[in-house]
């Protein structure tokens, strides 16, 4: 056998006696070597192509619950990473690389106004991680949420108040996480919860929704003659201080506690405090919505909009790709979960208009309806 | 058919663990309650309804008739009231036999080579037969043992087989070598109770025979006491639904099974007990169930991973032979592992291990400070029997306590400040010392 000097896997340097990989557990053996074969008649044996290998040590041993019979490791799970992709809208979640499971949950769907015109919608969520069951609570939202939004949409209700609608509807499905009895045994720990942040966009107009640190932002194609914009004010106690003057943002945000989110759906959220804004751009461009597994790593607008790809607007799955690999090489640390809505504005744009309208701040918009 | 119709209770198993470990961390340690329910109550409810019941379980009462019985000469006749009890406490249709134990074996009833069908009559014939058992000779427990596995043997048909053995002496009449022989032999062929009336015994080697073949120990200071524990003792087995029950650990290749210990209802180390069962598994033995609820303690030493993986430390399973050879799985659970960076998770301790960790320190301490006691280490005693006093008032531990407060006095339960009482009985230390392991469940 060819001696390695660094892990294939994770490029650990390797000594000349290892057998494993000291970092990640990786079998440096042939796997026949691992596994001597057993003198068990063939016969009871399954075809070895039935199975695909363990990811981890390469043995074709993996069982129905998911681990591998050889050496334990898990295998990716259907929410590691998901692509989805509508015309209108793409969306990329990842696992990233520190957390051993996926907590981020979303959907991306497209349905038409009794009008007839076309309406897209997006629904992201982050697992609270010391919640109990952070990614049923994710899930949870996320399918109570679209469903309610898709349904308002088509019935004809102005979105603002159906974003609102639904994530009261995604509220109550989490919290009733907390009361089916299915919380593992022995834990004391927070009932099931996740943040939350939707986008529709129909008839022009874009309307945002959310609670918690999940964030939209709103990236122009011509970003010399527009700038990027956050379009959420999070939940959390860095923006609450900032925002009642009690710090500057830069102290604020290397808090340690800067990250701790005052709003959330679950069944311990005191009140849910769901913000709506809605607006009309004039200008092409793209909407993202995400969780902060990713915007930890472009905190500003601006320096989010650096690695939005040029033709985000056309190929919307591409521009999220290429969003969650640029966290995932930043570090990873977090579930990342990044949906994107190409805007194409319905009036030709107005040249001496639109750059200023887009300027303005957003006006949370009045809860009527 | 009786037989066929019999239903084994079913079983549930439940992991209690932190799965997540900090970087570099290789140490998993789960708590796993194992709860058997529906089967001992179904099944006795339902013995006088079948006529003469089933014959689904056996019996062998051994009972000690060396010489120092008759002194006094109440013990003995105790110990006859007692089997006595016993007798009357068999269910219809259990086999069961009576064995005078001295430096040999006796059969007292059948003494035909082979087992009784309890009945009435029967019940009534063996109750008549136990003025045999009459005191004179020595001690060889190994051949008591021997008997009671030849007279099981006779009726190869009975899976649940169950032995209950008392003593009042040392194994003086026959060598250590022998008598481990003779438990090497029929481990895992039959359970025992064992039970040491007066203070004549010798508490490890009781110990030993009763962990060997999976049963419980305890003392019986006073053999006015006997009665009504033989017929508690006998309640137990009747109980009892189905046997060579294992409890199989599988670990992933390079992990390490630190230890398997039952923590509840007592503290009883099954480590070398493994019997390896296929690729990278091992059974452990626990003996019969009936209706009740125990814990074990899991430690594995898994390889370490990098933060953000996940491994499977141990895929535990209850694990019945079955007649063919093959195995039945009863339930399993999943001990696992995960590997992070936040501090919160990775240092929370379980509260079921934490709380069995303390079980299993307080009938360490117990032994180690009564074993520094005789060897006259007064200093190493109370600091033990000090540290024993502490779990145990910590942990709610009361009965353990009360037997701690006999030998010794508490100044401070929670320091564990303790000084030994002047003149201990030799009965009060050797019941603190054989009920040392009994432990409590996690307060709720």
């Amino acid at each position: 056998m060819p001696q390695q000097t660094v892990c294939p896997n994770c490029a650990e340097p390797l000594d000349q006696e290892d057998v494993f990989c000291e970092a990640c557990g990786l079998s440096l053996l042939p796997p026949e070597l691992v596994e001597p074969p057993t003198a068990e008649p063939p016969a009871t044996e399954p075809p070895a192509a039935a199975r695909p290998a363990c990811v981890h040590c390469a043995a074709a041993e993996v069982a129905d619950d998911g681990y591998c019979e050889a050496c334990g490791g898990v295998q990716p799970r259907p929410r590691d990473h998901q692509e989805r992709s509508l015309s209108g809208v793409a969306g990329v979640t990842d696992r990233g690389l520190r957390h051993h499971r996926n907590e981020d949950a979303f959907t991306v769907a497209a349905t038409t106004l009794p009008g007839g015109a076309p309406a897209v919608v997006a629904v992201v969520c982050d697992g609270v991680s010391s919640s109990a069951r952070p990614d049923e609570a994710s899930a949870a939202a996320v399918d109570a949420a679209s469903e309610s939004l898709l349904t308002a949409l088509e019935q004809g209700r102005e979105p603002a108040a159906a974003m609102r609608h639904s994530i009261a509807v995604a509220a109550r499905a989490v919290a009733a996480l907390a009361r089916d009895g299915a919380n593992p045994p022995g834990r004391s720990l927070n009932a099931p919860a996740c943040t939350y942040v939707s986008a529709v966009y129909a008839a022009g107009l874009v309307t945002i929704g959310w609670v918690g640190d999940t964030r939209a932002y709103w990236v122009p194609d011509d970003r010399a003659g527009a700038e990027p914009y956050r379009l959420t004010e999070d939940d959390s106690w860095a923006a609450r201080v900032v925002a009642a003057g009690l710090m500057g943002e830069a102290e604020a945000y290397a808090d340690p506690r800067a990250h701790a989110i005052t709003g959330w759906l679950g069944a311990d959220a005191e009140e849910i405090d769901p913000h709506t804004i809605s607006f009309t751009p004039h200008v092409p461009g793209v909407l993202l919505v995400c969780t902060d597994g990713l915007w930890n790593y472009a905190e500003a607008a601006t320096d989010l909009a650096e690695v939005v790809p040029a033709d985000a607007r056309t190929d919307p799955l591409g521009a999220a790709q290429t969003l969650v690999k640029f966290a995932v090489a930043a570090g990873g640390h977090d579930n990342i979960t990044v949906a994107v809505l190409p805007i194409t504005p319905l009036v030709e744009t107005d040249e001496d208009h639109a750059p200023t309208l887009l300027d303005l701040p957003v006006v949370p918009h009045s809860a009527t309806s | 058919m009786a037989l066929l119709s019999k239903s084994h209770p079913s079983f549930a198993v439940d992991i209690f663990q932190n799965e997540y470990l900090a970087d570099g961390a290789r140490e998993v340690s789960a708590i796993v309650t194992v709860t058997a329910t529906g089967g001992g109550t179904a099944a006795r409810s339902a013995a006088p309804a079948d006529g003469g019941g089933s014959t689904d379980a056996a019996v062998v009462i051994m009972v000690d008739c060396s010489g120092s019985m008759d002194y006094p000469s109440e013990k003995m006749r105790n110990a006859r009231e007692a089997t006595a009890k016993a007798i009357d406490t068999l269910r219809d249709g259990v086999a069961f036999a009576v064995v005078a134990g001295t430096h040999e074996a006796n059969e007292i009833y059948p003494a035909n080579g082979s087992l009784a069908v309890a009945s009435e009559d029967t019940r009534a014939q063996a109750k008549q037969a136990l003025r045999k058992l009459k005191a004179s000779g020595g001690t060889a427990i190994g051949t008591w043992l021997t008997m009671a596995d030849k007279l099981f043997n006779s009726r190869a048909d009975i899976a649940i087989r169950h032995g209950i053995l008392l003593t009042d002496g040392r194994n003086e009449h026959e060598k250590p070598g022998d008598l481990q022989r003779v438990l090497d032999r029929v481990t895992g062929k039959f359970t025992v109770d064992c039970r040491g009336v007066g203070t004549d015994w010798e508490v490890a080697e009781l110990r030993k025979i009763a962990s060997t073949l999976l049963g419980t120990v305890d003392i019986v200071a006073e053999s006015s006491g006997l009665a009504e524990d033989f017929r508690t003792m006998m309640e137990n087995a009747m109980g009892k639904q189905v046997a060579d029950v294992a409890l199989r650990v599988w670990t992933p290749a390079n992990a390490v099974v630190k230890y398997v210990k039952q923590v509840a209802p007592a503290v009883e180390d099954l480590t070398e007990r493994r019997a390896e069962a296929g690729p990278r598994a091992g059974d452990y033995p626990t003996g019969s169930w009936g209706d009740e609820s125990r814990d074990y303690h899991v430690c594995i030493e898994v390889p370490s991973a990098a933060v953000g993986n996940e491994m499977l430390a141990a895929r535990i399973s209850l694990v019945l032979p079955k007649p063919d050879g093959s195995t039945e799985v009863l339930s399993q659970g999943l001990v696992k592992a995960v590997w992070t960076d936040d501090l919160a998770s990775s240092t929370r301790i379980s509260p079921q291990v934490a709380h069995y960790t303390g079980q299993a320190e307080l009938a360490d301490s117990i032994q180690e400070g009564l074993e520094a006691h005789r060897a006259g280490d007064l200093d190493r005693a109370t600091a033990k029997l000090g540290a024993a006093v502490r779990i145990a008032h910590e942990t709610g531990n009361d009965g353990t306590f009360k037997l701690l407060q006999k030998v010794v006095d508490v100044v401070d339960p929670k320091e564990g400040t303790v000084r030994f009482r002047k003149n201990v009985s030799e009965a009060d230390s050797m019941t603190l010392e054989t009920r040392s392991t009994k432990t409590v469940r996690v307060k709720k």
